[in-house]
């Protein structure tokens, strides 16, 4: 019995929330759902640890589902790069889940909860199958899995603005992953295969048509639009701003990292850097996207009203970030972006954590509702500077780490990196305006509304496990650091 | 001549293609918009299937005498790809329903202007 589980760990990963789903939907009754989805999201993380010590012990594992051999079965591949993403979104999972079981109840109507609950996990489910699968077509069927889901749960918000902002992420969603199915459609068309480490085998034969890189560009530009890089962004402020706290800490936490990889995963495995990066312009166009990404994201966040708003648009100039690191080509680039994945995951759910206090006891996250919290929610506060500070890049934060790497791996590249240590220390320098102006209303300024006390503990904890963990990620990077420079070694050095 | 009637499946692929996109851009009708989602997939389904046909190929079924298959994988993949397109549809149908319920209207224009955000 227990051979027979620990044999089929991979398949657990990604079956454990996606069966839990329906038993919630038909469980119906608030707590014990909450709890089957607690346990489940548990299990995919204790299964994530395992099999993370597995890989970066033992090397790449490979898992047969249904015992179908590759390339003609489905297969799932674990590596360096895919079982730390998968330990990243598990244990952010797992956070989110904690915070939600208090917060949905100031934000979602108590029939829904099972429902939202049964979407959650299908759009858990939907990000740990993109992450794990092999192949190309089971990767697109996972992501309009939690594609889907992840309307259902912004359609949840309270805001009737919730609605119009989940069908434009439909509607834009939707296209970007049809756009993926015309690439892959391409692939098969020319290789005759789906598998991902059969067609990089493919691949180079029939490389120099129009197929493949017409294959290439619709693939690039749909993977674009899931992880919102600029200019294909516009549907993410609005999807972050009206989803309920919940549904935000752990969108922006994990649904636009998972777009990352999923991108890195063809640029890099499928594709090879040889194609990607020699016969297309792809670091002059990331790079001017990236570049412009963090300017229009830093400087719009700064004009904000909404605190969502403000951290959604500061989203959008941290995945400019990524994106630089990614097309900086180097070890020491890609392994700063995927450890900007990293950080920037346990920041911005810090911060979105923190906000979710303060949606608890004010019912909305306007900026004059952060007059005085100091003073009145002086721990929600504190954890929200601790995230701020990591997201601005100080010393002893989690964010300086990656932004240090990134600064580094800018260096190597002469005229270009200084365009691009510029960027970020500009961009820095718009995150300080931006975190100062809520710092500078909540630590100076008389309260507006009715002082409504600290939020109660079940949302705190969460929170500043959080927060201490961009503080201990900045201190102790081994875990982090080491994580994300094996995983971009197994990319450069040959990938799969 | 064969550059039009040899890849008529992909001209008419290209053509729904563009049909559909220009719809949901276009329209300020929700649904429109959700119709025209539709066809820009439907485009692709085409695209799958015109894939797995293979010259004097029969159907995928095992038979004495027959040597020559069509390819059938586009289809199977293709299934998954409707049901994916259904759900789609259907889940953007109820929100439009919604939508209709809070603001009153399933125009764009008229949506925007009593604060919605499409």
């Amino acid at each position: 019995m227990m051979e027979t589980i620990l044999s089929n760990l991979p398949a657990l990963q990604v079956l454990l929330p996606l069966l839990t789903a329906p038993l919630c939907f038909m469980i119906r009754k608030q707590g014990v759902t909450w709890l089957f989805a607690f346990l489940a999201t548990l299990g995919s993380f204790a299964i994530a640890i395992d099999l993370y010590r597995e890989v970066m012990t033992n090397g790449p594992l490979s898992y047969h589902m249904g015992g179908w051999e590759p390339p003609w079965g489905i297969e799932y591949r674990l590596d360096e790069l895919n079982t730390f993403i998968v330990l990243l979104v598990s244990a952010m999972a797992t956070m989110t889940l904690v915070f939600a079981r208090k917060s949905i109840e100031k934000e979602i109507a108590p029939q829904s909860f099972a429902l939202f609950y049964t979407a959650f996990l299908l759009c858990f489910a939907g990000l740990l199958g993109i992450t794990i699968t092999g192949d190309a077509f089971n990767l697109f069927v996972f992501l309009e899995i939690s594609s889907l889901s992840t309307y259902i749960l912004i359609s949840f918000g309270k805001d009737n603005r919730a609605l119009t902002a989940s069908f434009q992420y439909l509607i834009m969603g939707t296209i970007g992953a049809t756009m993926l199915l015309i690439g892959i459609g391409f692939l098969y068309m020319m290789t005759g295969t789906l598998n991902m480490a059969d067609l990089a085998s493919r691949l180079p034969e029939v490389m120099d048509t129009n197929t493949v890189r017409a294959a290439f560009a619709f693939i690039i530009v749909g993977l674009s639009i899931k992880l919102a890089l600029f200019p294909l962004h516009i549907w993410l402020p609005n999807a972050y701003g009206y989803a309920p706290s919940t549904v935000t800490i752990f969108l922006a936490a994990t649904s636009t990292k998972v777009a990352i990889y999923a991108l890195i995963r063809f640029i890099f495995t499928i594709f090879g850097v040889e194609f990607s990066f020699g016969g297309m312009p792809l670091t002059a166009i990331f790079l001017f996207l990236s570049i412009l990404a963090v300017f229009s994201g830093s400087l719009s966040a700064i004009y904000q009203t909404n605190i969502k708003h403000v951290l959604a648009y500061s989203s959008i100039a941290q995945i400019g970030y990524m994106m630089i690191g990614i097309a900086l080509l180097s070890t020491l680039g890609l392994g700063a972006g995927i450890l900007h994945m990293f950080n920037h995951a346990i920041m911005k759910g810090c911060m979105f954590m923190a906000l979710g206090c303060v949606y608890f006891r004010y019912g909305s996250a306007r900026i004059e509702d952060f007059k005085g919290l100091g003073k009145t929610m002086p721990l929600t506060m504190a954890a929200f500077v601790v995230g701020g500070l990591g997201l601005i890049g100080m010393p002893l934060t989690a964010g300086f780490i990656s932004k240090w790497y990134l600064v580094l791996a800018a260096l190597e590249h002469g005229y270009a990196g200084i365009v691009i240590v510029i960027t970020i220390l500009v961009g820095s320098l718009l995150a300080v305006a931006y975190i100062w102006r809520i710092v500078e209303a909540a630590y100076f300024q008389e309260p507006e509304n009715e002082p409504q006390g600290e939020a109660p503990m079940a949302l705190l904890i969460p929170t500043w496990i959080l927060a201490l963990a961009t503080i201990y990620f900045g201190l102790d990077t081994r875990l982090s650091v080491e994580g994300a420079t094996r995983a971009a070694e197994s990319l450069i050095g040959g990938g799969l | 001549m064969s550059i039009v009637l040899g890849l008529f499946n992909y001209w008419v692929v290209i053509a729904l293609m563009m049909i559909g996109f220009y719809l949901v851009i276009a329209t300020s009708n929700l649904i429109k918009k959700i119709i025209g989602l539709n066809i820009f997939q439907t485009s692709v389904f085409i695209l799958y299937i015109s894939i797995g046909k293979v010259k004097g190929g029969a159907a995928p079924i095992l038979e004495e005498g027959t040597e020559l298959y069509a390819n059938p994988l586009p289809h199977v993949l293709i299934l998954t790809a409707i049901v994916v397109g259904v759900a789609t549809t259907a889940l953007g149908l109820a929100l439009i329903v919604r939508i209709k319920e809070a603001y009153g209207s399933i125009n764009e224009n008229e949506i925007r202007e009593k604060g919605g955000t499409t």
